[in-house]
């Protein structure tokens, strides 16, 4: 296992490296002096052209790049003036992990109960209605389920409230949103497994033992089914992570995924490099853990 | 007297609901089984052998498995319509069984030790520490090097035939009065399937199970078992011991399956591997009379029309077959050997 | 029944009987087309995309009104017999904007959908057919590929090109093609070795002969799973860029772009982004549906 994780790992990085200097030529493409206009205080353009080396040729440009980020420092704000994007991350993406954490708690949760549920069930009504409510949760954008929830429960019934991440009152519908997409993939695959390993032989084998239904149910057809929904966890952390875009403009929330939006949106290009470079190299991290979890709970790469 | 029977199964019929109809998968077999006795069934792929003998163990999924008619009597109770909880106390400790392919039989996300350990618990007040030891000991029973070691292992880490050995010492761990074992060898090498079968005969001498073993390998047959039953096609051909039914069988499936056998030795004059010619008919309509009849090289205007009783011929050995009918033409096997060579 | 010696008769073996297949055999695509047609809610799916396509090009010929003009006398007006969806904040007429988005989101999502999979075939095909060090570069790079984010280069691409149909389109597909290079890679390295194809190269077939006649047919089954299954993603990619403002920009519009202004407006005229919300989520449910059916009829495991 060490040998498939150790590739793994150096997979990770390349992949960092190379999605990192990818960021960096496209840059060049922007339109304009991207980091000089005449919008940005003369102060901030200094920092940018220390930051960037922008007087230097382009090949030492790449090399302070590169020099910079492996210092861990992800460069300034044009809009935001005299922060970082280092202070921005540091500030905003706790927020922005809170209510991943939360939305992927639920989801999974959910998710792997309904596609049991399903599964034991199989074509009677408690299998139609959860496959109806996955169908439903795959095929429903985020954006718009978060924007229905808001309408209805807070703007029409007043029931929880509409926007900012001040209690756990906020965090309910921001959560349910995000987690829906994936609460439905969960159990969509669960289900799909379920119904695979029931056909197997081992499970004949523990029939033939005359155990009950329970302990078949849990020890022999479960710890196998969820095997492959492990697999799906690295594009579920992707896709939260881009949810979380959508998700804190609908809710106001001020995380990670929001300033993003924004600095898109405000031509703000430096903090939208750094943020860019932190969630890629972030998401590739996450699914080197993924590998290391899938390598934990299967015995067969265990060793 | 006291019956010496631990199994009897009377004309069971089971059939398959399917969308395209009832598939008659066993179509009234009946056999019977004695303390610390082996029968081989043997037969083609699809002749009922695997639906007969899990239906014994209700194994077949029902739906959309169902036993139509018939009884099985184990022990002299009758439990043909046992629920599944009822099963549930006879599977494991009274019954046991092995499969075919050993590197599916087994859940690959638990350890051996566990997965003999969990039967023993199932059906015996015994505690963690004392089922491990029982188990480790069955271990070296059923020949696996280094039990202490290995019983930490998962199914991955042994290679088929040692997962088979695992296998049969889940199925004996409690004692069992039966032990079926469908195609326990088929699935394995050649060297590795004898010292299977003779890790089998070793216990059968030693615990005194009954068995029911199963194949279409004429060859296990031989060494194992003490009477056999040749099915086809959903019913019983022809039954008897072993010795009979290889020396004087009686039916012409046997003889077919019999001289299909290939032959190393002088003896054989044939130069070309005999085969029985045609299929097995379809089971969603199978034919009213005997269902060997257009297959086989005798068969009489009778044999289309109406399916044969069994007789029995000498003792204890059975068939069904209209040759043995006092109008039916003389015919041996020898002559029927010699018919063939003439074609 | 009667037993006299006449019955005795020999007869022997019945070659016409003893050799019957009782049940018709029909093709691979024969039982994938009943299957589809027994699966309801699929059939059901490919009419509701039907008429969706058919109203986006028909839908605004059926009111006088366009969808860019403004009329700032009657902004934001809930759905009447004159604005049938109502209007926007500009007093745009709702009806006309559903179908012209219709128009493009439709369209970026099939011809996403389309080149991913051109390109998908095409590199898969390559890379299963010839083998060796071609296979290995290509999956080197798929490998690299599939472990960059999605959605981060999307936004990339998407920030340095500018909005428009076109850089979305380019910004799906650069590394969308992927997923189906890898199965049509799949599926051909699993042909490969069947003995069809030794039987077609002993024969003297051509690598070009062998690829379109005899691999490519066989692995029709998944590329059309694949592809039904892309059209939804690259509509929701689209619903989503638009959404954040970096997709679709006016004066065109799109569903995503709608959806958009729509939820800008929720709290006075929420039909602005339930009716957009709607239109997304019923294609995307239709598509998914349809895909699930067709898994479930093409995948040659599940032949009945």
């Amino acid at each position: 296992m060490s040998k498939y994780l150790l590739k793994r790992f150096l997979i990770s990085i390349l992949t960092i490296w190379i999605l990192i200097t990818i960021v960096f030529f496209l840059v060049r493409l922007l339109p304009g002096d991207p980091f000089i206009s005449d919008k940005v205080t003369p102060e901030i353009a200094k920092n940018m052209l220390k930051y960037y080396g922008l007087d230097k040729p382009m090949h030492e440009q790449y090399i302070v790049f590169m020099k910079n980020l492996l210092r861990g420092d992800l460069g300034y704000s044009l809009r935001y003036k005299g922060r970082t994007v280092n202070q921005i991350v540091i500030d905003a993406f706790p927020r922005s992990a809170d209510l991943g954490i939360r939305a992927l708690i639920f989801a999974v949760i959910a998710g792997l109960m309904l596609g049991i549920i399903a599964a034991l069930n199989q074509n009677k009504n408690w299998d139609k209605l959860s496959m109806l409510i996955a169908i439903l949760g795959i095929s429903v954008p985020s954006f718009i389920v978060g924007a229905l929830l808001q309408y209805f429960f807070a703007v029409k019934l007043g029931w929880l409230p509409a926007a900012q991440w001040k209690g756990f009152a906020y965090t309910i519908m921001p959560s349910f949103a995000l987690g829906l997409g994936t609460l439905a993939l969960v159990a969509r695959l669960m289900r799909a497994s379920m119904l695979e390993v029931v056909n197997q032989d081992y499970i004949k084998t523990a029939k033939a033992k005359g155990l009950n239904q329970a302990q078949i149910t849990w020890k022999y057809q479960i710890r196998n089914a969820i095997l492959p929904v492990v697999t799906v966890l690295g594009p579920t952390v992707a896709y939260l992570t881009t949810g979380t875009f959508v998700v804190e403009q609908i809710f106001a929330i001020p995380g990670l995924g929001r300033h993003y939006v924004i600095s898109i949106q405000n031509l703000d290009y430096s903090l939208t490099l750094g943020l860019t470079i932190f969630f890629g190299s972030f998401l590739v991290l996450m699914n080197f853990v993924v590998d290391i979890v899938y390598g934990i709970v299967d015995p067969r790469i265990r060793l | 007297m006291e019956s010496k029977k631990i199994l009897e199964v009377n004309d069971l019929r089971v059939s398959f609901d399917t969308y395209a109809g009832e598939v008659q998968a066993v179509r009234g077999v009946s056999f019977y089984l004695n303390k610390a006795e082996t029968i081989g069934v043997v037969g083609e792929s699809g002749c009922g052998k695997t639906v007969s003998v899990q239906s014994i163990m209700k194994l077949i999924p029902m739906p959309p498995g169902r036993i139509k008619q018939g009884s099985i009597l184990f022990e002299g109770k009758d439990i043909t319509h046992y629920s599944d909880k009822q099963m549930q106390k006879i599977r494991g400790s009274e019954m046991g069984m092995i499969f075919q392919d050993p590197m599916t039989s087994l859940n690959p996300t638990m350890k051996i030790g566990n997965q003999i350990i969990d039967v023993l618990r199932r059906h015996k007040e015994i505690s963690t520490a004392d089922a491990r030891k029982k188990a480790v000991e069955m271990l070296e029973l059923v020949g696996l090097p280094n039990p202490k070691g290995r019983i930490n292992q998962y199914p991955h880490e042994f290679s088929g035939g040692m997962r088979q050995r695992v296998m049969i010492a889940i199925a004996l761990i409690c004692g069992p009065k039966l032990l079926i074992a469908d195609e326990p060898t088929t699935a394995l090498d050649v060297t590795i399937q004898a010292q299977i079968l003779d890790l089998m005969k070793d216990l059968k001498n030693k615990i005194k199970t009954s068995i029911i073993l199963i194949t279409h390998d004429l060859g296990v047959i031989a060494g194992m078992a003490e009477r056999v039953i040749v099915m086809y096609a959903g019913k019983i051909m022809e039954s008897g011991p072993v010795d009979n039914i290889f020396l004087n069988p009686l039916h012409p499936y046997s003889w077919g399956l019999l001289k299909s056998v290939p032959r190393l030795d002088a003896f054989s004059k044939e130069k070309k591997l005999s085969a029985i010619p045609g299929y097995p008919p379809d089971l969603f309509s199978p034919p009213k009379g005997c269902p060997f009849a257009s297959r086989c090289n005798y068969s009489m205007e009778i044999c289309y029309e109406a399916m044969p009783k069994m007789t029995e011929v000498s003792n204890g050995h059975h068939v069904a077959c209209w040759l043995t009918h006092p109008l039916a033409p003389a015919v041996n096997r020898k002559s029927a050997e010699g018919n063939k060579k003439n074609e | 029944m009667e037993i006299t010696s006449s019955k005795f008769k020999h007869i022997g073996i019945n070659s016409e009987t003893n050799q019957t297949i009782v049940r018709p055999s029909i093709t691979y695509w024969q039982d994938a087309w009943r299957r589809l047609r027994s699966n309801k809610a699929a059939i059901f799916s490919l009419i509701l995309i039907a008429i969706f396509t058919l109203f986006a090009f028909v839908g605004p010929t059926m009111t006088e009104y366009d969808y860019k003009t403004n009329d700032y006398l009657s902004i934001n007006q809930f759905p009447s017999s004159e604005h049938w969806f109502g209007t926007d904040e500009l007093g745009r007429d709702l009806w006309e904007r559903v179908w012209e988005g219709a128009k493009v989101s439709l369209f970026i999502g099939l011809m996403a959908a389309l080149v991913q999979t051109t390109l998908g075939i095409i590199f898969g095909g390559i890379a299963g057919l010839f083998g060796g060090k071609v296979d290995m570069i290509i999956m080197r790079i798929v490998d690299i590929l599939i472990a960059i984010p999605y959605m981060i280069v999307v936004i990339m691409i998407m920030v340095i090109m500018g909005s428009g149909i076109v850089p979305i389109i380019i910004a799906l597909t650069i590394t969308g093609w992927v997923d189906m290079a890898r199965l049509v890679r799949g599926q051909i390295l699993q042909l490969k070795n069947q003995e069809f194809i030794l039987a077609a190269r002993t024969l003297g077939a051509s690598s070009g002969r062998l690829l379109f006649k005899h691999l490519l047919p066989n692995s029709l089954g998944v590329i059309i799973i694949n592809l039904t299954m892309s059209i939804p993603r690259a509509i929701f990619s689209e619903a989503f860029l638009s959404f954040i403002g970096i997709g679709i920009k006016p004066p065109m519009t799109s569903w995503g772009q709608l959806a958009n202004i729509g939820a800008r407006a929720m709290r006075i005229a929420p039909y602005q982004l339930l009716i957009p919300g709607i239109f997304i989520s019923l294609t995307m449910l239709a598509l998914n549906i349809l895909g699930d059916g067709l898994r479930d009829c093409l995948d040659p495991r599940l032949r009945k």
